[in-house]
Formats: structure tokens, C-alpha cells, sequence
């Protein structure tokens, strides 16, 4: 059975499709002419390209193990300080704070995740690096015994020491693109707490649960999903992050497990480091580098949806 | 169903439940207040501040000695939560007490966000206080002006036309071909339009500085196209057309399907029931997501860092040399060591900041205007210009003589303004009868009965304190503070123990 459609529906229809396939077409271009660059680096460093922790293209001598470590720990102690903030402000506007002001909270927060990161560049770097030396002090001397909190060069016995080997680590650009990322996150799971079943909450009451006992077994449970795909958007999120981190690390080529140490590096910054210095054969060694970490970035945005989709407050997003 | 359904409409202002009454004829039984806040629960907050205050500072001065104040903080957060749970524990089960310590919890991380967001705004804005209020800022741009000239000198003009001139490029980019794709995913379903909804959302994933990074390699060092703000135009729209797709496709989708089958059963072809009803009934919602998008682009950094090139004077043509947008100029200021240049990157960032607002304020107008709202504007409309047309009504009836010959020429008109007026004044009318009537009623019991209760509670807490002063040891207070509840009403100090028993 055919169906005779008008001439303005197969107009539209034709449009329609047109449109897809130029989005289609760009969108695959930018994957296609990405991976092509990047191949003829790649096919000159082969699997050292993940080994290799200096990066001079030039001389043949170039991976992507320094910064990709970086971009990691980066990205980490950002979600690790950002989702329970982001957790705790979601349940807050849905379970907590009065009616009057929720309206106002969900604003203020798609605000937030509106504003422009270099603006939180700027507060990392003029006001946090400087007062967050003593906490990072604390931290390394209290704790120094646990290798990632250790600093090379610094003496907890001496007070006058420099405070300069605490400035431009890693757990600095971490705070920073953690409050960065808070509002998505928080936004994605306040959308799912609030859709939690208004007759399962009323039950657990009715039964004389307490406020949180409600929480703990109706609304955290049917977030799950949410609470998993917005943990991991966030983190896509800060594993792309450039200019705030690019303003307060200052770059090394070598492997930093030390959080608190001066010294950061991660796959966007050394992008914007570089890419005008870089010859020919160099960019491409960069693109290789951005094609690593969009493949990251990528895997870790389909896993987020495959989690929200097969949970039971999916279809949302 | 034995009686028949007999509806009668009370009469503004009736009282529809006596709950007074109602209360009197029940047995008084605790109600179970989710988020009341009794006096037990006030007074435990508040020792356990003062508690945590005190012991920390003795910890601080004499056990361990710490200097700083946020060491300080976070001990005394510390000891407070314990101290808080103990004294909640004194009169309530363990359940309770959990869920006092995470409500504490919940607040704390809560300010926590908020404060540090609200932080990061107000400290860019008040550091750059100091360039905004000169109105060189807004008029010229940096080509006359060195890092040692004063604020009275240069601005960023070259960068506020760079960032307009470079969004609405990508604007015009993004609309026809973002919507149109929205539309192929929601109206051309086949497995070929899921392809390219798995292949979009993909793409949002792309890291900015990568989306710049291709358009450098392909267009400018591969095509030969010059670093310039249409470089940087066609990075931002690589970055804007995937958000802009997948939150117009989530609108599309919430078109109720009603609307679409009554419209194809009205006889509509699909293009009709396009143009007719699935765009005007998301239009505000289609309106935000190009917004929200608008505003990701304006502030993205990295791409244009890499596509647009440097420069310190004003270029109005997109296509040859480069040409600034606000977040590299706030990236390039603050690179310099000079207060003055470091006071203009922050007053850059507080324009940009205002920008990103101003469109999420057009945003909320935009995307809150329901059909229900739209109406209830023109009524405040209708009634304002009521308000305005009396004394010209007034006038009118006294120049009555001398204005037959004007009358007759624009009696429609008057006739409709007259009509339309009068509906304004009707609407006013009804509107504010409710409001009369329940003014007229009197609410001055239950104000009564609060002022008592807070009379009550007043009164104890003055109890407490003053027994607090003698010999304080935990028993003591504990006794006291059950004296002080001994003359609540039983209804405000009921323990959930007690209601089991």
C-alpha cells in the first residue's frame, strides 16, 4: 500500500531530510577529518603514543601518558568534590527548601551552568590560588604518608617555607572545574528526584518513615540512573575542560601522581599550549591527542545515556 | 451511589471547612508535621553551636595548636554535627536522629554551592567595579591604549562587537539547520533519523578546544581561510549545533500527540500540521533552546582562542583579519601583570556576565509564557489603560458640546477603545472581589492563637535561660528543658516514642 502524500509534505519531508544529512555530514566530516590527522601521528609514534610522556613531536618523542594522567586526576578530584555538593543541592531544592523559593533555586542553578568558564578561570586564579595554600598545607602535612597527598620540596616542620610548591596543582584546577560542573550535575538529578513517584513517597511516610527514611528508599533509589548519568556527564564534562585549567596549572611533561604539588597537565591545555607553535606534523600529533580524548569523552557520554535510559526514571533526559 | 450529585457553588468568601470545629469533635491526636519546627529541635541547634564553638576553641588554643580560620571551621562543623546528633539523641529514636543530621547535611552543602556561585560572580563583578563605571570602556577599544595607561583610557568595544558579529554568524549557521534537523528527528522517523540522533548526541560530547582545533587545521591551515571571526563563527557553531539539536529535538517531543492526530483528522497534511501546530505550541520552548545554546557559544574561550586570532583594535568584517570576542579579551587582560589591564579583564567578564543574564532573563519571559500568562498580561493591560482612560472619559463627558463634529468622525473607534476599556474595568472588578471579600472576612483568629503560641515559647525559653545560668551540667538542663515543655500545649511536645507507647 502506497500513500500519496501532498507535494507540501514531500517538500517538507525532502527539507527535512536534507537538514539531517548536512548535520549528518558535518558532524562525520569533523570525525572523519580528525581521525585522518591524527593517523599520520599516530602512525609514526604507533603504541608509544600512550606511553610517552614528553611531547616534542618534532624529533618523533611525544605521548600523550603525561597528559592524559593529568586530564584524568583532574577530572577526578573534580567529580569527587562535585557530586556530593551536586547531590546535596538537588535533594535541598526538591525534598527541602520551601515552595516559595524552589522555582528560583532551579533557575539560579541552569544560571550558573551558563556561565562562561573563563569566568571561573578568573576566580581560581586570582582568588583561590591564594587561599587555598593553607588548606593544601594542611592536607599534605597531615596526611602526607598517603602518596598522592605527598609534596616533594615542601617542609612541615618550617612555617616561613615557600607556599609556592602548593600553587597550580592539580587540586586546584580540580576545585575549580569542580564548581564548574556542580550545576550540571545537580540539574540532571534534581530533574530525577523530582519525578520520583508521588504515591510511593506518601506511602513511606504513611508507613512513618522519617524525611530521610523517605529519601533513602524512594527518591535516592529511583535517581539512581539520573544520579549515575549526571556523575558521568559531569565528568565528560571536566575531562573537555580547557581555559579555567589552562589558566591555573602550570604545564610539566611527566607523570605528577602528587595532587597537592605544583605542576598539572591535561589533554585540552596542552592543545592550547601548543597549537601555535606547532608545525605541519605536529598539529596532527595534536589531534591525535584531542581524537584520545574525545574518544574518552565520548564513551563516557553513551554510557551515561545507556544508564539513564535503562533506569526507571529514564526517558527524561 | 444512592443520593444524587447535587453541585452548588458557595457564595466568595464562605467558609468552606470549619477546621476549628472539626478539631473540637475529634480526639486530639499528634499530626505528623514534616517540616514544623519545634522549640526542642531550635534549642538543640543552638547548644550545639555554642558547644562546638567553645570546645573548639579550647582545642585550637590549647590541645592542638592550629592556626587559620578554616581548619577552625571545618573542626568546629565537626564537633557540632556529633554534639547535635547527641543532644537529638537525648529525646528522640535513632531514626530521628539520622535524619536530623542529614537535614543538617543537606542545608550545609547546599548554602555551600550556592555561596561559592554566588561567590565567583560577585568577586569578577567587583573587581571590575572598578573599569565599569567609565564610559571610554564601552566606546573604544585598545588600539591607542598601553597596558600603563590608565582605565580612562581604551575599553572593549572591539571585543562586544566581535562577540555580537561572531554569535549571530553562527546564529544564522545554527537556527535554519539546527531546527530543520530537530524537526527530521521528530517527523521523518525511520532508522536512518536515528542514526543521526546517536550520531548528535555524540557530537555534544566533542571538547570545545577540539571543535576549535579541527576548524584551525581544516579551514585555516588546510583552505587557507585567514584567523578571523568567521573562523571563530563556524568553531562555536561546530560546538552550538549539537546542544541547540538535542534540547529542540526533547521540545519536539513534548507536543502533546492529540494535537497532531487532530490536526492530520482535521485533514491537515504533514507540512500544515508542522506550520500549524507543532511549531507555534513549542515555538517558546524551541525560543529557549536557542538561547540556552546562544549562551554556551557566547562564552565559549578555547575555540575562538584558536581560530580567531589577536587583536587590540576595533574590525567590524568577519572575513579578513582577526577579531576578538569578550572571553578572549578577558583571557588576554588578565594575562598582563598590570592592575589596570587585570581590573579590565574582570570588567570584561562582568559584561560578558550581564550579556549571559540578559538573554537567560528573555529566556525565562520567552520560555514562561503560557497561553494562561499571556492572557492574564493583557488583562493587566486592559486594566491599566482603564486606569488611564477615566479622567480622559471624564474630560470627554464635559467637552460633550464642542465635540459632536469629532464624535461622529471617530465614534468606532471610541465605540471599540470604549468596549475594550470597559472590559478592562469589568476584569478589574472581578478581580479584585475575592480579594475584597476575603479582606472583609475577618482573619484575625488564627493571628491570635500565633501570637499566643510565641508568647508561650517566649516565655519558656526565658525559663530555660534563666535556670541555664545556675550549676549547668547536662541533667540539669535536661530537666529544665523538660519544665520549659511542660508548659508547651502536649501537642507541640510529643515524641515519637511517646506515640508508640
Amino acid at each position: 500500500m502506497t500513500t500519496l502524500r501532498d507535494p507540501a509534505d514531500v517538500a517538507f519531508r525532502g527539507i527535512a531530510r536534507g537538514g539531517g544529512i548536512i548535520v549528518l555530514a558535518i558532524m562525520s566530516l569533523v570525525g572523519a577529518f580528525l581521525g585522518f590527522r591524527a593517523w599520520q601521528a599516530l602512525s609514526v609514534a604507533g603504541f608509544s603514543f600512550l606511553t610517552e610522556e614528553a611531547w616534542e613531536p618534532d624529533s618523533g618523542k611525544f605521548g600523550i601518558a603525561a597528559v592524559l594522567v593529568g586530564t584524568v586526576l583532574i577530572a577526578l578530584v573534580a567529580v569527587i568534590i562535585a557530586v556530593p555538593l551536586a547531590l546535596g543541592t538537588a535533594l535541598y531544592i526538591t525534598e527541602y527548601a520551601p515552595i516559595k523559593i524552589r522555582q528560583f533555586l532551579i533557575g539560579l542553578v541552569d544560571l550558573m551552568a551558563a556561565i562562561p568558564s573563563v569566568v571561573y578561570g578568573l576566580w581560581g586564579f586570582f582568588f583561590l590560588q591564594g587561599n587555598i595554600t593553607p588548606i593544601s598545607r594542611w592536607i599534605s602535612s597531615t596526611f602526607g604518608w598517603i602518596p598522592i597527598f605527598a609534596v616533594d620540596g615542601a617542609d612541615p616542620q618550617d612555617p616561613l617555607a615557600s607556599v609556592t610548591v602548593y600553587t597550580s596543582s592539580t587540586f586546584i584546577a580540580g576545585i575549580v572545574v569542580a564548581f564548574m560542573i556542580s550545576p550540571i550535575i545537580t540539574s540532571i538529578m534534581r530533574e530525577v528526584f523530582a519525578q520520583a513517584p508521588l504515591g510511593e513517597r506518601e506511602g513511606a511516610l504513611a508507613l512513618g518513615s522519617t524525611r530521610w527514611g523517605m529519601i533513602r528508599s524512594v527518591v535516592l533509589p529511583f535517581g539512581r540512573g539520573g544520579m549515575i548519568g549526571g556523575t558521568m556527564l559531569g565528568l565528560g564534562r571536566a575531562l573537555g575542560e580547557t581555559i579555567a585549567v589552562y589558566m591555573i596549572i602550570s604545564p610539566v611533561f611527566v607523570i605528577q601522581p602528587h595532587i597537592l604539588q605544583n605542576g598539572a597537565n591535561s589533554v585540552s591545555s596542552l592543545i592550547a599550549l601548543r597549537y601555535g607553535e606547532a608545525t605541519e606534523f605536529g598539529t596532527s600529533a595534536l589531534m591525535a591527542a584531542g581524537l584520545t580524548l574525545f574518544a574518552m569523552t565520548l564513551v563516557i557520554n553513551f554510557g551515561a545515556s545507556a544508564v539513564v535510559a535503562r533506569s526507571r526514571s529514564g526517558e527524561s533526559s | 451511589m444512592t443520593d444524587t450529585l447535587q453541585l452548588t457553588v458557595p457564595a466568595p468568601g464562605t467558609v468552606l471547612r470549619d477546621d476549628a470545629a472539626i478539631d473540637a469533635a475529634r480526639p486530639v491526636r499528634e499530626e505528623r508535621r514534616l517540616n514544623g519546627v519545634r522549640i526542642s529541635d531550635v534549642l538543640s541547634a543552638a547548644g550545639a553551636v555554642i558547644a562546638s564553638l567553645a570546645l573548639t576553641s579550647v582545642l585550637v588554643t590549647n590541645v592542638l595548636p592550629i592556626n587559620g580560620p578554616i581548619p577552625f571551621a571545618a573542626i568546629a562543623y565537626i564537633i557540632f554535627m556529633a554534639l547535635y546528633a547527641l543532644l537529638v539523641s537525648l529525646d528522640e529514636d535513632r531514626p530521628v536522629v539520622i535524619d536530623r543530621v542529614i537535614l543538617v547535611g543537606v542545608h550545609t552543602l547546599a548554602i555551600t554551592v550556592f555561596v561559592t556561585l554566588g561567590f565567583v560572580v560577585i568577586f569578577s563583578l567587583v573587581q571590575g567595579a572598578q573599569a565599569l563605571p567609565f564610559l571610554n570602556f564601552y566606546t573604544e577599544d585598545m588600539s591607542l591604549a598601553g597596558p600603563l595607561d590608565p582605565l580612562s583610557e581604551g575599553g572593549v568595544l572591539h571585543a562586544i562587537a566581535g562577540t555580537l558579529i561572531q554569535i549571530t554568524i553562527a546564529l544564522v549557521i545554527t537556527i535554519p539547520l539546527g531546527l530543520t534537523t530537530a524537526l527530521f528527528l521528530n517527523e521523518v522517523p525511520s532508522s536512518f533519523s536515528r542514526f543521526v540522533r546517536t550520531i548528535v548526541e555524540a557530537m555534544t560530547a566533542l571538547p570545545s578546544i577540539v571543535a576549535g582545533l579541527f576548524i584551525y587545521a581544516s579551514f585555516i591551515l588546510l583552505f587557507g581561510l585567514e584567523k578571523s571571526g568567521f573562523a571563530a563563527s563556524l568553531a562555536i557553531s561546530v560546538m552550538m549545533l549539537p546542544i541547540m539539536i538535542r534540547s529542540a529535538d526533547v521540545v519536539l517531543r513534548l507536543v502533546p500527540t492529540t494535537l497532531k492526530e487532530a490536526s492530520i483528522g482535521l485533514g491537515a497534511g504533514q507540512w500544515q500540521t508542522v506550520w500549524r501546530v507543532i511549531l507555534p505550541s513549542s515555538r517558546s520552548g524551541l525560543v529557549t533552546s536557542i538561547i540556552l545554546a546562544t549562551a554556551r557559544g557566547i562564552g565559549e574561550t578555547s575555540p575562538v582562542l584558536l581560530t580567531s586570532g589577536f587583536t587590540a583594535s576595533l574590525n567590524l568584517d568577519p572575513l579578513h583579519g582577526p577579531m576578538v570576542s569578550l572571553p578572549l579579551a578577558i583571557f588576554q587582560f588578565v594575562k598582563s601583570p598590570e592592575p589596570t589591564m587585570i581590573a579590565r579583564g574582570f570588567g570584561t567578564a562582568a559584561v560578558l556576565m550581564l550579556i549571559v543574564l540578559a538573554l537567560f532573563v528573555v529566556a525565562r519571559i520567552i520560555g514562561g509564557q503560557t497561553i494562561d500568562v499571556r492572557n492574564r498580561r493583557t488583562e493587566a493591560r486592559r486594566i491599566f489603560w482603564a486606569a488611564v482612560a477615566v479622567p480622559f472619559l471624564a474630560v470627554g463627558r464635559w467637552m460633550t458640546p464642542y465635540a459632536t463634529r469629532v464624535k461622529a468622525w471617530a465614534a468606532p473607534y471610541l465605540a471599540a477603545a470604549g468596549a475594550w476599556v470597559a472590559r478592562g474595568a469589568r476584569a478589574a472588578a472581578s478581580r479584585t472581589a475575592p480579594v475584597r471579600a476575603r479582606v472583609a472576612a475577618s482573619r484575625t483568629a488564627p493571628v491570635r492563637a500565633r501570637v499566643a503560641l510565641f508568647a508561650r515559647r517566649a516565655w519558656a525559653s526565658i525559663v530555660l535561660y534563666a535556670r541555664a545560668f545556675g550549676p549547668s551540667t547536662v541533667a540539669i538542663s535536661r530537666r529544665v528543658l523538660s519544665e520549659a515543655n511542660a508548659r508547651l500545649p502536649a501537642r507541640l511536645t510529643r515524641t515519637p516514642k511517646e506515640d508508640q507507647e
